[in-house]
């Protein structure tokens, strides 16, 4: 809780929230809880309990609706995570697709198992289930970015493309 | 080269610019509407086209319009279902990453018809990136005067919202989705009242899927009359299938109803067959949570005749030897595929994506993906196949959504139809549990 000192969105996020919470009817604010997470976790990259309480504090609700919230859906990071979070789809068509293999691959790569962090901070491994990439598959998504059609090969270029 | 009501522009470059969508007529049909057309005439329209939901329940989209309650003084609100989740469906993020303004179009005429003034797409999170090609379409539209107040001099103002899941397959269902956008956990309501009396913020609700909503530019362009003479009887219209798995050509397809399975499977336009090299051994034919069935029945029907893509013919037979078109996530299995341990990938995904609300649903998904897990390690006994049937029936038709039914029914038609090959599991547990190893005994096509 002492750490919410530090916990401050930037000015251009904080006018972000505004835009947001205004895209709702009156008195419907907390409809903005999800994108607000969202723009969190873009800031403070996971989900402390003093960034939790700052959400709640701006959109004008309890904590705990906060904490139920970001702990159901599972984009949501519950802990420290590396500066890189690769999330990769687990799910059948990604297994037909030799998804199995490949993420295999990368764990050996990283030398690290799924949930868990390197020791240098880089990467944070994260099984995912479906992300309606089946026909593109195997896939990881980096943030933002999806990876598709992925193999060995491809999977070094990229890890070593975000170690530079 | 068959009929193409949503995909025709996709291959056009700048199609998601709104430049180029307008040059290629988009919105126009939001002037037919706008100045022709009554909100009633459109849902008139739309009615006559036949639309069903194309994610995946199937319901005729107009008569879930004219469901919708209009007490005085209450506003109403259309969300767009755009949470596309469901293993093997990957449809709406291809339409919307590619053509988004059919969707923003789409919104703005129904929103019309329905008499909504704010409307929402509600996409998954993890389309972020797509979210933002969403956004920045709906900018376009807004500066070219087809968003926003008094619409083309219509006196009709819409203001259209983007809305990012978390990640969590239940806000697919549409009332989860509605808790999910009051900002709430993704815990599915109660039906009734269905969302079109008491939906979002307890207003009167439509949710409709993204490529149901994507068809209704076309359709007031060129009228229900001749939508619905697309397709096969009440399968009218054209559909999009995601194709994945052990095929030649994975990716999105847009076939009119009424399509063969095998032209859908062999064909160049489509598929391009099975693996080079391998043979077919099952399909799922909807998306993870239809009953999987044996290739041989995804081409014929159990009386040997031609199966069709769609909503009839792949029920047909029932669940004994049909399945469904569901979100039409079509997925190819061949011989190297396991049966045992898709069919547990799968119950591990409905443990997963559970919200944990009903007990038969959040008990009985993390029993079922146990004994399946244990099956496939070599580790299960025989009777713990009449087991996985007893579970599933405890599961089916005992939950709040229907994420119950889509937990249960993959499990119980991998073992209608494949239990040999669990019983090899059980028996050979050695040999089963090798890396690559397979069941030789499965029937190919």
């Amino acid at each position: 809780m002492t750490e919410n000192n530090n916990i401050v969105f930037t000015p251009e996020r904080l006018a972000k929230v505004q835009e947001i919470i205004a895209r709702y009817p009156e008195g419907r604010q907390k409809s903005a809880l999800l994108p607000v997470l969202h723009l969190a976790q873009e800031q403070f990259a996971w989900m402390s309990q003093g960034v939790m309480d700052y959400v709640a504090s701006l959109l004008s609700i309890k904590p705990v609706e906060v904490y139920e919230v970001a702990s159901f859906y599972t984009m949501f990071h519950l802990e420290p995570v590396g500066k890189h979070v690769i999330e990769y789809c687990r799910t059948g068509p990604c297994v037909l697709m030799g998804g199995e293999e490949v993420f295999g691959h990368l764990q050996q790569k990283l030398g690290i198992k799924k949930g868990e962090t390197t020791a240098d901070g880089l990467f944070t491994l994260k099984e995912v289930e479906c992300l309606a990439a089946c026909g593109w598959g195997p896939c990881f998504q980096i943030r933002e970015k999806y990876y598709m059609h992925l193999n060995n090969q491809k999977v070094d270029e990229i890890i070593e493309e975000l170690s530079k | 080269m068959s009929l193409k009501i949503l995909t025709e522009h996709c291959s056009t470059p700048g199609i998601e610019t709104f430049e180029v969508y307008r040059k290629k007529g988009g919105y126009t049909a939001v002037e037919k509407a706008l100045k022709k057309m009554t909100p009633d005439e459109v849902v008139e329209e739309v009615k006559k086209s036949g639309v069903r939901g194309r994610g995946g329940a199937g319901f005729p989209m107009g008569m879930k319009w004219s469901f919708l309650a209009k007490p005085e003084g209450v506003p109403r609100y259309l969300v767009c279902n755009a949470d596309e989740s469901e293993p093997g469906t990957f449809k709406d993020h291809y339409l919307m990453k590619t053509i988004p303004h059919l969707l923003v179009e789409g919104m703005i005429i129904s929103s019309y018809a329905l008499g909504a003034n704010k409307s929402f797409i509600y996409v998954r999170g993890e389309l972020m990136y797509v979210i933002r090609i969403l956004e920045k379409a709906i900018e376009e539209a807004k500066a070219a005067g087809f968003l926003g107040k008094n619409i083309l001099g219509s006196g009709y103002d819409l203001e259209l919202v983007v809305q990012p899941g978390g990640g969590a397959y239940i806000c697919g269902e549409e009332t989860a989705l509605l808790e999910s956008l009051e900002g709430k956990r993704g815990n599915p309501r109660n039906k009734p009242p269905f969302p079109a009396v008491k939906g979002l913020y307890q207003s009167p609700t439509v949710v409709n899927n993204v490529e149901s909503i994507s068809t209704v530019s076309w359709i007031i362009n060129n009228g229900g009359d001749a939508y619905a003479a697309v397709g096969v009887g009440k399968s009218t219209g054209t559909k999009l299938i995601s194709a994945s798995g052990h095929i030649n050509k994975p990716g999105v397809y847009e076939i009119e109803l009424g399509l063969s399975c095998d032209e859908f499977l062999n064909s160049d336009e489509y598929c391009g067959g099975v693996r080079t090299g391998h043979r077919l051994k099952a399909v799922v034919a909807g998306g993870s949570s239809v009953p999987i069935v044996p290739g041989s029945l995804f081409l014929k029907t159990a009386n040997g005749e031609d199966r069709l893509m769609s909503y009839e013919s792949l029920s047909d037979g029932g669940f004994a030897t049909g399945t469904m078109l569901g979100s039409g996530g079509f997925i190819a299995f061949d011989e190297t595929a396991c049966i045992v341990r898709n069919t547990w990938n799968f119950s591990r995904f409905y443990e997963h994506e559970s919200c944990g609300q009903c007990s038969p649903c959040r008990e009985g998904t993390g029993w079922m993906q146990k004994v399946l897990n244990r099956i496939e390690h070599g580790k299960g006994s025989m009777s713990d196949i009449d087991l996985l049937v007893d579970v599933s029936k405890k599961i089916e038709g005992n939950t709040i959504c229907p994420l119950g039914d889509a937990a249960a029914w993959p499990v119980a038609s991998a073992i209608r139809h494949f239990r040999d090959e669990f019983e090899w599991h059980i028996k050979h547990p050695l040999e089963a549990t090798k890396p690559g190893a397979v069941y030789a005994g499965a029937v190919l096509v």
